[in-house]
């Protein structure tokens, strides 16, 4: 679908090539409001959430005026429109992420919920004591506490693949990691705080050798890079809607139709249901049988308008633009002094760059560059054991998407040489 | 107060600087704390003469804001009756709250750090030490 048809949208940018962040920045509402008071809003905290863009407001606006009703229920005509829509999202997430088939997309509320079906709907039948599960040492939280939670019910071991100094995979100890008794491995394509690019295709050869399944997060990397469930032969994938310009409360899970045919349910409720007696019930078919009750319909209509934006956008030319600005960015801010975590070059990482400043502390930091309209994160970025592989309490970040320009990162530099200048 | 004065005129001289840090020894309480969140830590050595808060010391790690508010405290009850510094901290976190203006009477320079409670995130890190001074009190018996 091209943004021009979106009614009221406006076509962000000229096509592939003449990608121009200014064009792009005024699809975003957000932008037209000045922050504290009179201040330039100076987003650089995409990795945490993305900004919206007109034409997924308008669509979710659009969805309630003229399609509401709820999905998969109504006899009557507005509830088939409410249906379309619902699955028209499903044919664009698989699209979107080159499935063989819609079938193969659960919408859930996010990232975390995606990775906690597959712990509890896959995990309890297959995961047993004895059984291994290996996760990297650079996953955010919600591709860790649910796996330590199910080896601690069922009685699996849970084991960490390492990274080296400049924050890449160890892939050269997947040999030793990787055995007969793996079940599942979870990596991320992206890191949340490296911004670390991961081979995920590598990970899954050596899991599949052993007959283990793959687990990607790919909520970092399905905004910025694109993703591909073919190339990278995973089993499954997890991105959250809002960090690719859509709305909160709407994901996916992806699974290989034949692991998800094989699946429990998770939740039991309406419509995940085949039939139903006073005292068992029979299950739908994928991927109904993992979508109990009423879903969040306007959000996941949302999300597949956001999808439709970037990738009329392109993906190729929203990461050509963000890895130059993250080189542009890696420069600068490490001109102020910064000590910056992660791989060095901008090949080897999406827009996310994570630094301290020697003397403040990143709270200070994220304060003190608030103050002039400059939205950093500061924290651990749920990954406490990467914050102690790396030495460090808390960080701070910088994160970048397709409407930051130079002049984000250059007010972000002045801010941080005037944060130094108080500390000094 | 602007942040730039809140950092310059009352937080960077006890960051800088932090009065009382350091272990004490001998103790009667040793609590460690931290905000989760922020990854802020405190440690924290209570000693008592009867019903006096003797001496007081922190060791810590963590954003200026939280650091020099403890050193702040450790300055003000160093050597007051137990009841008296809980009431302190008490009134600390009421005005944090934004329930009480802050009495200069009582709390003297501590008045300023009303500043931080222009940045709602940031309160918790202002408030960890007075809320570990309570929970030692508490466990030393003298609340
Ligand atoms: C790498 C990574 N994984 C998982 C998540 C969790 O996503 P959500 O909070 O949308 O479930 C995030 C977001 O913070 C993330 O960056």
């Amino acid at each position: 679908m091209q943004l021009s048809e979106q009614p009221g949208g406006r076509r962000a940018a000229p096509g592939p090539g003449g990608f121009d962040p200014e064009v792009v920045r005024k699809d975003f509402p957000v932008f037209e409001h000045p922050v504290h008071e009179d201040k330039r809003l100076v987003y650089l905290d995409s990795a945490a959430t993305a900004q919206k863009p007109r034409a997924v407001i308008e669509r979710v606006v659009r969805f309630y005026e003229t399609e509401n009703a709820n999905a998969h229920r109504g006899i009557y005509e507005l509830g088939e429109r409410a249906t379309k829509a619902y699955e028209d999202a499903r044919e664009t997430c698989a699209r979107f992420v080159n499935a063989a088939t819609p079938r193969s997309i659960v919408f859930t509320r996010g990232t975390t919920e995606s990775i906690n079906l597959v712990r509890y709907a896959w995990g309890r039948a297959n995961v047993h004591e004895g059984d291994e599960i290996l996760v990297t040492e650079m996953e955010h939280h919600s591709n860790l506490v649910p796996w330590q939670m199910l080896c601690g019910e069922t009685g699996a071991t849970l084991r960490h693949l390492p990274i080296d100094e400049r924050g890449l995979l160890r892939t050269d100890l997947l040999d030793g990691l990787v055995t007969e008794r793996t079940r599942l491995v979870c990596v991320s394509h992206m890191s949340n705080v490296l911004g670390t690019i991961n081979p995920v295709r590598e990970v899954a050869d050596a899991a599949h050798a052993v007959g283990a399944l793959v687990l990607v997060d790919a909520a970092q990397s399905a905004p910025h890079l694109g993703v591909d469930v073919a190339a990278l032969d995973c089993d499954f994938l997890a991105f959250s809607a809002h960090k690719l310009c859509g709305p909160t409360g709407a994901g996916v899970l992806y699974g290989r139709e034949s692991v998800l045919e094989d699946m429990p349910p998770f939740h039991g409720g309406g419509e995940m249901i085949r039939e139903v007696w006073s005292d068992r019930a029979t299950y739908n078919e994928i991927p109904y049988r993992f979508e109990a009750g009423t879903m969040n319909i306007a959000q996941v209509v949302g999300m597949a308008a956001a999808i439709d934006y970037i990738t009329a956008l392109g993906l190729d030319a929203i990461r050509a633009h963000e890895r130059e600005l993250t080189a542009y960015a890696l420069d600068a801010v490490a001109s102020t002094g910064a000590e910056i975590y992660g791989p060095p070059t901008a090949e080897q990482r999406g827009g996310v760059v994570a630094f301290n400043l020697p003397e403040v502390h990143p709270h200070d930091l994220a304060t003190i560059v608030d103050e002039d309209g400059v939205c950093i994160r500061a924290g651990h970025h749920c990954a406490q054991p990467l914050m102690r592989r790396l030495g460090v309490p808390a960080t701070a970040r910088a994160s970048m998407y397709l409407y930051n320009t130079r002049d984000d990162v250059d007010a972000l530099v002045a801010s941080l040489e005037q944060a130094k200048g108080w500390f000094s | 107060m602007s942040l730039e004065d809140l950092y310059k005129e009352v937080i960077l001289d006890h960051y800088r600087s932090p009065r009382n840090k350091g272990r004490l020894d001998p103790h009667d309480v040793r609590l460690e704390r931290n905000n989760p969140l922020c990854g802020d830590e405190i440690e924290l050595f209570l000693r008592f003469d009867g019903d006096d808060l003797e001496a007081i010391a922190f060791e810590g790690k963590g954003c200026s804001i939280s650091q020099a508010s403890a050193s702040m405290m450790t300055e003000k009850v160093a050597g007051l009756p137990a009841k008296q510094a809980r009431a302190i901290a008490e009134s600390i976190k009421a005005m944090m709250a934004g329930e009480e203006d802050g009495d200069p009477d009582v709390l003297g320079d501590l008045v300023s750090l009303k500043g931080v409670v222009k940045y709602p995130v940031r309160i918790k890190c202002a408030l960890l030490g007075w809320n570990t001074l309570l929970e030692g009190l508490e466990e030393a018996g003298r609340a």
